[in-house]
């Protein structure tokens, strides 16, 4: 089993050296760009749920009696799963870059 | 109290007893007991996540305010879904890679202070006893409805055995505990949704044309409950903010191996989340439809035996009684959980850690462990007997509100901003904390004009009933200014390794795969 305490092992481990690799930086430039653009639009929409909500555009009938805020919460629900999986998929090619920081970093003889 | 009810319910308690017992033969150091020893799968904490997010507030609360107020109601359901998305992408794998046991391990990664331990503890004690407050009376009310026995044997009944599983199992026993939950819930809601549909022949707009011609269109729009735009945007920021805040949720980041893993949970919570919070629709209108408001109202004020009074309806007593035993199922793994999570701030965070300097031996960990969780159970159970007849659905949505002003601004500055300093986190934690609680105490959920609506009689100088739109600013702003107007006190050298070292760390995971093999 994992053994998830065990920090001391890996005081080996020169943070300095990989924070200071440009191929560090760029991926993690990279990552952020995405995950806080990504969260800005989804925080976005969201908090627009409650304020147009009260307002004429989402109380229309738009299938039967099925109103707006209904067709939009929906949106949102389905927005959720489409981003999840984004994300799943997204998140794959960051831990290959991160690997190749490690492997880059190991190369370069740190341990 | 009918044979079926308690044959249910004796039949969920005996399962949940077994793992527990099971369980119990594997938990013996302190990482067993907080974190499962880390090795909980992606699937499997999935499921007890979402077992978290499905307490008895989301199952018999959400379809109890849809029935009673409609899409109002229905806010909760959207606001606990998108809340995923904040934890997949922002909170889950850092969180992972930094932390221990409790949120103040994943602070002190990076401010070892004892104070900085001190604040996020009693933030994190706080926040437990609420919603565990919330969900004694809940279940309380439950149990007396389904086998009429009295409120504080009730209580008392849940609580005994709420220590029971985390006391011999740990974290093992309750993340099981919370799965097989969350399986018979996501089922039990599955089946009375499919029931629900069938008497409106499979068609959603056959139930809009129901409810919308035989109960109003009120109930199709927003208005029944919230009166406000101000008041259902704070409500949902809350919500959406709220859950990467809650100690209980973050706690679950690490018993998992890895921030691979870790997002493989949040993943599986997100869609059972999304599937469960979907058919809440089906739950809130069939309860409005079949039950009809006036039995609801005469059972419960807010609403919550809607979901088995539908049960009731569609398929008479087995139903319900099985639906109850869910229901009951639901409010001791949530409370599980939470204990587990005020006895690590007790006991790891305040005894082991502050008190003792970290020099506890494993066994004396394991101890503590124990000893924290009767405290805090007891704690919890005392102000139960003393809460029945509070409005506990503030007490939950107070919760979420600390979690996004007092725990989410320094769990996102911890990671992400370089000029973060220890007099920062404590000014944001105090910050988001203190006026969360004292903007609540002048809110309407404590004073209203009306006799008995409230706890005191006047009116509130804070119109907002969750305040989170104005704290949680306040948070973010108390932390920048406290690092800022402090940063020449911090020495700058020092402070820049260790972000550093947290940057990397954070970002490829790199302590935790080394010393998983």
């Amino acid at each position: 089993m994992a053994n998830i305490s065990g920090d001391k092992n890996i005081e080996s481990v020169d943070y300095n050296a990989i924070e200071a690799m440009e191929s560090f930086n760029k991926f993690v430039k990279k990552k952020n760009t995405f995950l806080f653009s990504i969260t800005a639009a989804f925080l976005l929409l969201y908090i627009l749920l409650p304020i147009l909500a009260f307002q004429p555009v989402l109380q229309q009938k738009v299938f039967g009696n099925i109103t707006g805020v209904w067709v939009y919460s929906a949106g949102l629900f389905i927005m959720t799963i489409v981003l999840c999986t984004v994300y799943v998929k997204k998140a794959a090619s960051f831990d290959k870059a991160a690997a190749a920081v490690l492997a880059e970093y190991h190369a370069k003889g740190g341990k | 109290m009918n044979l079926v009810s308690v044959g249910f319910f004796l039949a969920i308690v005996s399962l949940t007893l077994v793992v527990t017992f099971i369980a119990a033969k594997r938990t013996s150091s302190a990482a067993d007991f907080y974190t499962a020893g880390g090795g909980l799968k992606g699937w499997q904490n999935g499921f007890a996540i979402a077992g978290d997010y499905l307490s008895a507030a989301a199952f018999l609360g959400v379809s109890g305010a849809i029935a009673l107020t409609g899409f109002d109601g229905f806010f909760f359901s959207v606001g606990y879904v998108v809340a995923n998305l904040v934890l997949l992408y922002i909170i889950a794998e850092p969180m992972r890679n930094l932390g221990r046991y409790t949120l103040a391990d994943m602070l002190t990664s990076r401010f070892n202070e004892k104070r900085i331990r001190g604040v996020a503890a009693t933030g994190t004690i706080i926040i437990v006893i609420l919603y565990m407050i919330a969900q004694l009376v809940g279940a309380g009310a439950l149990i007396k409805l389904l086998f009429g026995i009295e409120y504080w044997i009730a209580v008392l009944i849940v609580g005994v055995m709420m220590t029971t599983y985390v006391l011999f199992g740990g974290m093992t026993a309750t993340s099981w505990v919370q799965i097989i939950k969350a399986s018979l819930l996501l089922f039990g809601t599955g089946l009375l949704a499919t029931l629900v549909l069938i008497k409106f022949d499979f068609s959603l707009m056959k139930m809009f044309d129901t409810i919308a011609v035989d109960h109003g269109e009120k109930f199709l729009v927003p208005g029944m409950k919230y009166t406000s735009t101000i008041d259902s945007v704070s409500m949902m920021m809350a919500l959406v903010l709220g859950t990467s805040g809650l100690p209980h949720i973050l706690m679950r980041f690490f018993t998992v191996k890895d921030a691979k893993t870790a997002r493989s949970s949040i993943s599986w919570t997100t869609w059972i989340t999304a599937i469960f919070f979907s058919l809440t629709i089906f739950l809130g209108f069939g309860a409005l439809n079949f039950v009809g408001i006036d039995k609801i109202l005469a059972e419960s004020k807010a609403g919550n035996t809607a979901a088995p009074l539908l049960a009731n309806f569609l398929g008479g007593d087995v139903l319900m009684a099985f639906i109850g035993a869910v229901a009951f199922a639901t409010i001791l793994a949530v409370v599980s959980g939470l204990v587990l999570t005020g006895a690590s701030a007790i006991s790891h965070d305040i005894y082991g850690e502050i008190i003792k300097g970290g020099k506890l031996t494993e066994k004396q960990q394991v101890v503590a462990a124990r000893t924290g969780s009767i405290s805090i159970a007891i704690v919890s159970i005392i102000l139960a007997l003393f809460a029945q007849n509070l409005n506990v659905s503030f007490l939950v949505s107070f919760a979420f509100c600390i979690g996004a002003s007092a725990n989410l601004p320094v769990i996102l500055y911890t990671i992400y901003w370089k000029k973060f300093n220890s007099t920062g986190a404590i000014a944001a934690m105090v910050t988001g904390l203190v006026s969360c609680l004292v903007l609540g105490a002048m809110g309407p959920n404590v004073w209203s004009p009306v006799e008995g609506a409230a706890i005191f009689v006047g009116n509130p100088i804070v119109p907002l009933a969750v305040p989170a739109v104005i704290t949680i600013p306040l948070g973010f702003i108390a932390g920048y200014l406290g690092s800022v107007l402090s940063s020449s006190k911090v020495p700058q050298e020092e402070a820049d390794r260790i972000y550093k070292e947290i940057r990397v760390k954070a970002n490829t995971g790199v302590s935790v795969s080394d010393v998983s093999h």
